[in-house]
């Protein structure tokens, strides 16, 4: 009988009776194959790893970090809300100490679903590890995190939610958004004006192997989280970055997850994208989990794998090198960029456009961080989309000083609901959300 | 008339059952250097003065089996095993010899690198010279595909070996280390196994009964034909508490959701029905060390009976879980619950003084009489039987679940009525009715209940079915078939083949085709997308005959209390 070393809570929920659509890679078959693997190794005997059922996500756990339009009802389905609730359980394991780390093996993902949501995107329409996140830090008090996503694609809708949030250190490594969706992810994005150096994207070359995930994971993000010095790690565990995934160029492994995996140390891990469901998901979770339990990961290999075939090339290593440098130079000069940034600013404004690929929206929005010196400031957001949907939304960040969140209320009181189609007040610090 | 024999721990019970009732009950101690023996003297108490041309059926539940595993005296087995890359398989090695091969299968059933028949072929003398009779062949995925176990035997059967356990044989259900595990059982208990059931059908022919069908209880509280368990001994394992439960169901027939207690002299133990069908474990039983893959009814053993040793420590009541010996009144060393029922007046057999005095020197430990003594003692017995069933019930409530419908629905076991049998049955019902407010019901005498329990289970089993419409390949291990389908094969096809697979199966352990009620358990199929298009299905079914019993017993007075 197998004896995990660290307890680990698990919460499998491949959601078998729901799909974006039939032929979709977010559809039923999905996680089959990995549940399948998962069962036939005999994960589910192995002492010290536990299993839970998902809880059922609520609308307040929404509005605590999205703008839904019209509303949560129409945006969210009951499968994002156990997909959800998942991630929360596995949270909650941790925070309770009843495990030591969990893995939420859940669908649908959600890293590309921005504040503001329309409709779908990439796969997403609810952050599920933002929502889970803010939940916990509801129940269990303020918690400085830090979120790893190893996704082949940029968090770019975690990076919205946490842009402006010093608590939330957001380091994103996937492949560069010059070569694939969602286009974003780049060094400059740094952060907004109160978290200056607390977004870290590292853009990777196409082909980056096991090498170069490793030496980024060594040389960057471990230093920068010594720096940190985070209470949670959490691991957005992302699967696409798989030399066998369909929709990306990378060249990692099932034995590169697992170490990664293993240094990295993540309290709570929860599964993103990844979409070869046959040739990697099975091994490369069998992986993470053996690495998660401080098990003996070494035999989990694919079927299909040779060593050659997935070596990234001279100058893959040359730019990997590079762009770690460059990376974590920046992270220790991010006071002094923090105070360029800001130097003697009332307010700093960001343009974005998002487009809704799975649904085919595009939105155009403008953020404005009003600065303050007490707290983080509110935020607002204007955002309009090309079916003529024009909304106004406020934010009272849980830091906000009380004549920051009097500003915030003001704000709310005197913006006339005929101006917008939608106008939404979401008070971190009252746990108060509502809209007109 | 149906003959039901069960060997218990302590002796063999035996029962004949006629028009629904019990006409004659027999008992004999047992003898564990000669188990054979003990069901034979049993039986043939049993039998005299009986019209033995009358007799229909012999259901055994038979620990011949598991006392070998327990004592360490089964044969030497030699174990392939195939495990290919994943967890680490060396805690796999159970067998005298193991033998870990090249070659894998993957999830969907695909032979993604070969097997070696050298590696198997180099070792067989060795093995012969050893005196290794008994085989078990393992590999992952075999459910799925069978061909890499099939044709290792195929290397293993010209040489007359005494057994040879393929793994996919002995369930559909994924589980590789289980699989392992249960195919090692099943060859480590073959040889002893056959020796009793030789035996068994070389003197039921000397006393005329060659052509009674014989049938073995199992685990999940069905029966199989001798036959059948002679391919499948390991299946014979642990049937005692599957007669337990089937006894107490016969009694009472519910339909409910319902807790089952049977309450013996050193354990108690604990069972339940969802809607009227027993519980089941959700993989298999453990067996020891060894958790199996083989089909079991759910059951739970607390250390607390009618002769469990009571004492009082730092002012603490402590009841069992040590027998120190019989009760007081029966010239015991140390005060039991027996004891505190008597002194109450709720039973009428020992010595009362002996009970009395012992009960009253408990009390005055605590300042308390011994007639309160005695009600605490039961009062405590019955709190922590809900102490215990309700953190059972927590995690049986909390298996996981994985669609979202399951998530919303949120069955949980929620029992409506107790069944209780065992000496304190009468002293506890209106204690437990009261402490979990429900009805509590139990007999008035009902001393054979496991043998009752064998002489009127059913036959059940259970089948699964997983076809791939791309790789065109059903498989239903449970049968050994793995066949050929057409791309158009459905889910509906899959269902009828399923149930046609049961039927056949049912027949096969021994039932007749009009007594087979068979039922779909599980079904789902997957479009399997490849590019942008569906490729194929991926199909599952899974289907049982529901465990059930003959018919109702009869002829038993029982009581109900409810909470008053």
């Amino acid at each position: 009988m197998l004896q995990a070393k660290n307890k680990l809570g698990l919460v499998l929920f491949p959601a078998f009776d729901w799909a974006i659509s039939e032929t979709h890679p977010e559809r039923k078959e999905r996680l089959l194959y990995t549940q399948d693997q998962i069962f036939e190794e005999g994960i589910t005997d192995i002492e010290g790893i536990h299993l839970y059922n998902p809880a059922i996500a609520e609308e307040k756990d929404i509005l605590r970090v999205h703008f839904p339009v019209p509303d949560v009802q129409t945006r969210v389905s009951q499968s994002h809300l156990v997909s959800i609730g998942g991630a929360i359980t596995a949270g909650e394991k941790v925070m309770t100490g009843e495990v030591d780390k969990s893995f939420a093996l859940v669908r649908p993902p959600g890293h590309h679903a921005f504040r503001v949501v329309y409709g779908d995107r990439g796969f997403c329409i609810v952050n599920v590890e933002a929502v889970m996140l803010e939940n916990l830090r509801a129940q269990f008090g303020d918690l400085k995190v830090a979120i790893i996503d190893t996704d082949a694609h940029h968090g770019d809708g975690t990076e919205d939610i946490f842009w402006n949030d010093k608590d939330t250190l957001f380091i994103s490594f996937h492949q560069d958004g010059r070569t694939i969706f969602p286009g974003t992810g780049f060094v400059e994005d740094f952060g907004g004006p109160s978290a200056i150096g607390y977004n870290v994207n590292i853009p990777l070359a196409p082909g980056t192997g096991e090498e170069g995930f490793l030496y980024v994971l060594d040389h960057v993000v471990m230093p920068i989280l010594e720096d940190y010095q985070p209470d949670l790690i959490i691991n957005s565990a992302g699967q696409d970055n798989h030399y066998t995934d369909p929709l990306t160029n990378m060249n990692f492994t099932a034995q590169g997850y697992a170490k990664l995996n293993e240094r990295l140390n993540p309290d709570i891990a929860v599964l993103q994208g990844g979409y070869s469901i046959e040739g990697a998901l099975p091994y490369v979770n069998l992986g993470i989990i053996l690495a998660m339990a401080g098990l003996n990961y070494s035999q989990v290999i694919e079927p299909d794998y040779e060593a050659k075939k997935t070596r990234q090339t001279a100058d893959v290593t040359e730019y990997t090198k590079e762009i770690s440098e460059l990376v974590l130079e920046r992270w220790k000069d991010r006071d002094n960029i923090a105070r360029k940034v800001r130097a003697e600013k009332d307010v700093i404004e960001k343009e974005q456009q998002i487009y809704y690929d799975t649904d085919g929206i595009m939105e155009n929005q403008t953020q404005s961080f009003i600065l303050c010196e007490k707290c983080s400031g509110i935020n607002t957001i204007r955002s309009k989309n090309d079916t003529r949907v024009h909304i106004f939304a406020i934010t009272i960040p849980r830091d906000a000083c009380k004549a920051c969140v009097d500003k915030g209320h003001r704000l709310y009181k005197g913006t006339s609901e005929i101006k917008y189609n939608k106008t939404y007040l979401q008070d971190r610090v009252n746990e108060y959300y509502i809209s007109k | 008339m149906i003959v039901g024999l069960d060997m218990g721990g302590t002796n063999v019970d035996a029962v004949i059952i006629k028009q629904r009732k019990i006409i004659k009950t027999a008992k004999h101690p047992i003898d564990q250097a000669d188990l054979f023996a003990s069901i034979w003297t049993t039986l043939e108490k049993l039998l005299a003065d009986i019209d033995i041309t009358a007799i229909r059926q012999i259901n055994l539940s038979t620990t011949v089996s598991t006392n070998a595993i327990v004592e360490e005296k089964t044969s030497p087995v030699a174990m392939f095993i195939q495990s290919g890359p994943g967890v680490p398989h060396e805690f796999l090695a159970k067998g005298e010899k193991n033998f870990f091969l090249s070659g894998y299968i993957d999830h969907r059933g695909r032979v993604v690198k070969k097997m070696d028949p050298q590696e198997i072929k180099e070792r067989l003398n060795q093995l012969k010279q050893e005196n290794i009779q008994d085989f078990g062949i393992v590999t992952k995925f075999s459910t799925r595909n069978p061909e890499v176990e099939r044709r290792i035997k195929d290397i293993l059967t010209p040489h007359s070996f005494s057994s040879i356990t393929m793994g996919h044989t002995l369930s559909g259900k994924l589980n590789f280390p289980r699989r392992v595990n249960t195919t090692y059982l099943n060859a480590a208990v073959s040889q002893t196994f056959h020796r009793f059931s030789t035996h068994m059908k070389k003197a039921l022919d000397e006393m005329g009964l060659s052509n009674i069908p014989i049938h073995v209880l199992k685990a999940d509280g069905g029966t199989m034909q001798i036959s059948h368990a002679e391919k499948l001994p390991v299946e014979t394992i642990l049937s005692g508490p599957a007669a337990s439960l089937m006894g107490i169901h016969t009694m009472f027939a519910s339909e409910k959701d319902a807790l089952l207690l049977d309450m013996g002299g050193t354990t108690t133990d604990i069972f339940f029905l969802l809607e009227g069908v027993p519980l089941f474990e959700p993989l298999g039983i453990q067996m020891g060390a060894f958790p199996t893959l083989i089909r079991s009814i759910y059951s739970q053993s607390i250390g607390l009976g009618g002769d469990s040793s009571i004492d009082i420590i730092d002012g603490d009541l402590i009841i069992g879980p040590e027998r120190k010996g019989k009760p007081l009144a029966f010239g015991g060393p140390v005060p039991t619950p027996t004891d505190a029922m008597i002194v109450c007046g709720l039973y009428s057999e020992g010595d009362y003084d002996k009970a009395f005095a012992g009960i009253k020197s408990l009390g005055d430990t605590l300042g308390l009489s011994a007639n309160k003594m005695a009600t605490i003692i039961m009062e405590e017995m019955a709190t922590t039987i809900q102490k215990k069933v309700n953190a059972l019930l927590a995690e049986i409530n909390s298996q996981p679940v994985y669609t979202v419908r399951e998530v919303l629905e949120n069955r949980q076991v929620k029992p409506e009525e107790i069944q209780i049998i065992g000496g304190p049955a009468k002293a506890l019902t209106p204690l437990l009715a009261s402490a979990f407010n429900i009805p509590c019901k139990y007999p008035e005498h009902y001393q054979v209940a496991n043998a009752v329990g064998a002489a009127l289970a059913k036959i059940t089993t259970e089948v699964t079915l997983e076809a791939d419409t791309t790789q065109k390949i059903v498989s239903i291990p449970e049968l050994d078939i793995y066949e050929k389908i057409s791309r158009n094969f459905s889910l509906a096809d899959a269902r009828e083949r399923t149930l046609a697979s049961l039927k056949e199966l049912a027949v096969q352990l021994g039932a007749t085709e009009s007594e087979i009620e068979a039922e779909i358990t599980e079904e789902s199929s997957f479009p399997m997308v490849r590019g942008f298009s569906t490729s194929g299905e991926n199909i599952r079914v899974k289907a049982q005959i529901k465990p059930g019993f003959i018919h109702k017993l009869e002829g038993i007075d029982h009581h109900v209390t409810s909470k008053e």
